[in-house]
């Protein structure tokens, strides 16, 4: 398994790689990348900051929790800190199954539910300024 | 130390009467805050929610932003009735945007 935060790019050759396991018939790989706009709004670049020990538990708990779920051999996440360029991984998850169903289910679950409770913030620049994006509905619950 | 010889009395540790308490500040919070952490005391018993009617005051925008935010103690989320011990670390979660 690997998880990690990291403040360099993303390196998903390695990430693939170390899924790539003989008894595997499938790997799925998910990336969030920067993109150049916000709702239209031209984007300069995107800053990450992260509560980084309870994000790499959380991000740990949520493939632990796929791995169980679907029966993975085994699970790559990274999520980047730090300041991004449009068209850089800010997200890269690699799943390998035997069958390709599993794959494209545990990937969507993981990054969807990394979404709702790890701790990670994300800042968009503008030309004229930045803000700090805080969806409403992305509240984690207790427990 | 002297022994005396006699048993000591079966008393449990007191609890202290104030306790400390590192509470964290992310994203959003950090900027409204000045600060990313900042120590508290606060008496023994004190729960997240006392935690957060302390760092109101002297923060008029605090309150406003309180709604919004989960918390965790010691990594783990919790609910603002959690009860708060000595040396625990208590981060104030803005809405997340990871991904």
């Amino acid at each position: 398994m690997i998880v990690e935060l990291t403040s360099e790019p993303i390196d998903v050759p390695r990430l693939i790689a170390h899924v790539n396991k003989p008894s595997n018939g499938g790997i799925c790989t998910f990336l969030g990348v920067v993109r150049d706009n916000a709702e239209g709004r031209p984007v300069v670049k995107l800053g990450y900051e992260a509560y980084e020990s309870m994000a790499v538990a959380q991000m740990r708990a949520i493939v632990e929790e796929a791995m169980q779920r679907w029966d993975l051999d085994d699970v790559a996440l990274s999520h980047r800190t730090g300041e991004l360029q449009i068209g850089e991984a800010s997200v890269a998850i690699a799943v390998g199954t035997p069958h390709r169903a599993e794959a494209f289910e545990a990937c969507r679950f993981i990054i969807d539910t990394l979404k709702t409770r790890v701790p990670i913030w994300k800042k968009e620049f503008f030309q004229d300024g930045a803000v700090w994006v805080e969806p409403v509905s992305s509240q984690p619950s207790a427990g | 130390m002297r022994e005396t010889g006699r048993p000591s009395p079966a008393v449990p540790p007191a609890a202290p009467a104030a306790i400390g308490v590192r509470v964290l500040f992310f994203a959003s919070l950090a900027d409204l805050m000045g600060d990313r952490q900042r120590n508290l005391d606060l008496p023994a018993g004190a729960t997240v929610s006392d935690a957060l009617r302390d760092l109101a005051q002297g923060a008029p925008d605090f309150a406003s932003r309180v709604p919004h935010l989960s918390f965790a103690v010691n990594e783990a989320f919790v609910t603002a009735d959690t009860p708060l011990s000595d040396g625990d670390e208590l981060a104030l979660i803005p809405p997340v945007s990871g991904g």
